[in-house]
């Protein structure tokens, strides 16, 4: 699958919530590799791509955080000014709709994680302009 | 199945003449036994010859709990101590606790009334039955214990504590029948998933579930999640224990066994009887207890009393499911709120879990109420648009429900403290001056 198995984690806001999150996933040997949170006053929901989907829904359900799984595409570009804003005039065009996304970059190349309304058409429109999507293997 | 046909299926006219019967023993007895009632009595200008048939109950006073405090430890007992056997003591948080002394044969009057109780739900001496009520002070162990052994059941003291024991025990033992308080009923089927047990695998098939009020939608939620029929048992220390009133397979109200306990239902502001169908504060007479008999005992609980032979083919008064207590209501603003309406309320909302806390405050002179409710742990929003309108429609619920407006808090699974005995619904910070 082109997509990426993202975790949705609820948190209410308290301190060290979002460290117990990370304690949990250290002890099992998952590795973080992007997150962004999204908070209102009294709750948040922690979003994270991590290096193993399936132990980390156990190890944090097991310590009774509310943990859902979403689909998300992540596309790659350049890491140079104007690379990401060509890949959203794609999706612009077509009327697609962005729920949320985060990027983080690295070197020479930027990653940009996006839950679009419509994700087969999102993932269509990127593929006809040749957008390189990176799915969980090449993660 | 019934246990005693001859007492539970007796016709109104028999029935009345028994209670009535009994009534002029007991006004006798504890009028010259119990100097409270002598003392109330001779104020009231009665006497026991005023008592003639079940009607004239109307004319003796009531009791309260606090009339129980005031004659801490053994005022109210109508026989010397060396009669006592047992005795038992609530749970009461504030001031002396109510202290209730058995004779033997009020022991047995009560395995008799737990017996009916367990016949109705279908437990016999084939059934594997665990007690997960509290061994100890409470009734509901030692209450519940005596009953099915009287019925002939193999039973298991499992008392509460270690959940994940009595899980391997419901398992590995094939136990078709378990008692215990609706909540932790609930903290059970938590702990079955948790362990990864399957409950459709489970032997379970009968639950006796009272000591505290429960909504319908509870009752759904239980036997959705332990499959197994889930039946009322009303019951008070002060009375007797568990045991007072049951559900039969009907699930139509509770069969008060009156020949032992005779209700009323009384306006709880001018003290006046209700007729059938009306809802108001419950109040009981304990025909045939020697230990401590009590005439007309308030119990604060809010219910209504339904006239008529069930389809079971029992002929006794039932009542409704618990409204509320009339200690557990809380004036917000003026209106009275019940936690069991927030029940409800959260019941019918598959979005979370049926865990909930009342918070109740007073912030500028304003009450102010917060309901807490746990997101399930695996069935949430990843969008915070979607959370935003789904707390947005339980607080409107809520406030059609309540006609107060609610502060809805949604937090983590597991974060409101589960009970193993009467669960803890209601924080009221209000200091009243």
């Amino acid at each position: 699958m082109i997509t990426i198995k993202q975790l949705s984690i609820f948190l209410e806001n308290k301190n060290g919530r979002i460290n117990d999150v990370a304690k949990v996933l250290a002890k099992e040997g998952i590795n973080m590799q992007a997150f962004s949170m999204a908070e209102t006053a009294d709750f948040g929901i922690l979003r994270l791509i991590v290096s193993d989907v399936e132990k980390a829904v156990t190890a944090l359900r097991a310590a009774d955080f509310a943990v859902m799984l979403t689909d998300v595409v992540c596309i790659q570009c350049a890491n140079t000014p104007g690379s990401l804003s060509a890949v959203l005039d794609y999706l612009a065009a077509e009327n697609i709709f962005i729920e949320y996304m985060y990027a983080f970059s690295e070197g020479d190349t930027a990653r940009t994680i996006i839950r679009p309304t419509d994700l087969p058409r999102c993932i269509e429109i990127l593929q006809k302009n040749h957008c390189r999507i990176i799915d969980t293997y090449s993660l | 199945m019934i246990w005693n046909e001859n007492k539970e299926c007796m016709s109104r006219e028999q029935m009345h003449e028994l209670q009535s019967k009994r009534l002029r023993k007991l006004v006798s007895t504890v009028y010259h036994n119990t100097p409270f009632y002598r003392r109330k009595m001779q104020e009231m200008d009665i006497t026991p010859d005023d008592i003639r048939t079940i009607d004239d109950i109307v004319k003796l006073p009531f009791t309260t709990k606090q009339d129980l405090r005031d004659n801490y430890p053994f005022g109210l007992q109508a026989v010397p101590t060396s009669e006592i056997v047992r005795i038992h003591a609530s749970s009461g948080t504030t001031g002396n606790p109510t202290i209730v002394g058995y004779t033997r044969h009020d022991l047995g009057i009560w395995q008799e009334s737990i017996a009916r109780c367990l016949t109705a739900y279908g437990i016999t001496r084939n059934d594997i039955f665990s007690v997960g009520y509290g061994y100890g002070l409470f009734t509901g162990g030692l209450g519940a214990h005596y009953g099915a052994e009287y019925v002939g059941a193999t039973v298991i003291p499992t008392s509460t504590g270690n959940t994940e024991k009595h899980v391997r025990l419901i398992r590995d033992l094939g136990i078709t029948g378990i008692a215990c308080t609706p909540s932790y009923a609930l903290y059970l089927a938590e702990t079955i998933e948790k362990m990864g047990v399957d409950a459709k695998q489970l032997k379970l098939r009968v639950g006796m579930f009272g000591a505290e009020p429960w909504t319908e939608n509870m009752r759904k939620e239980i036997e959705n999640r332990l499959h197994l029929n889930a039946y009322n048992c009303y019951g008070l220390s002060e009375i007797m224990g568990p045991g007072v009133a049951h559900e039969c397979e009907c699930k139509n109200g509770s069969h008060i066994l009156e020949d032992h306990y005779y209700p009323e239902i009384i306006s709880p502001e001018t003290l006046q009887p209700l007729p059938y169908g009306e809802t108001g504060e419950l109040v009981f007479t304990t025909l045939t207890k020697e230990g401590m008999p009590l005439l007309r005992y308030r119990t604060k609980d809010l219910t209504s009393l339904i006239e008529g032979e069930c389809e079971c083919g029992r002929t006794n008064v039932r009542m409704t499911r618990i409204v509320g207590r009339s200690d557990d209501m809380l004036i917000i603003r003026g209106i009275n709120v019940f936690p069991s309406q927030v029940e409800s309320v959260i019941l019918e909302m598959p979005e979370f879990e049926p865990q909930y806390l009342l918070v109740v405050d007073r912030i500028n002179n304003l009450d102010t109420l917060q309901v807490q409710v746990e997101v399930r742990r695996d069935f949430f929003s990843d969008e915070l648009s979607t959370m935003l309108t789904l707390r947005k429609r339980l607080a409107d619920r809520l406030k059609s429900v309540l006609t107060v407006s609610v502060d809805v808090k949604l937090v983590e699974p597991n974060s409101i403290q589960r009970s193993e005995g009467k669960s803890k619904r209601v924080v009221d910070k209000r200091v009243i001056e």
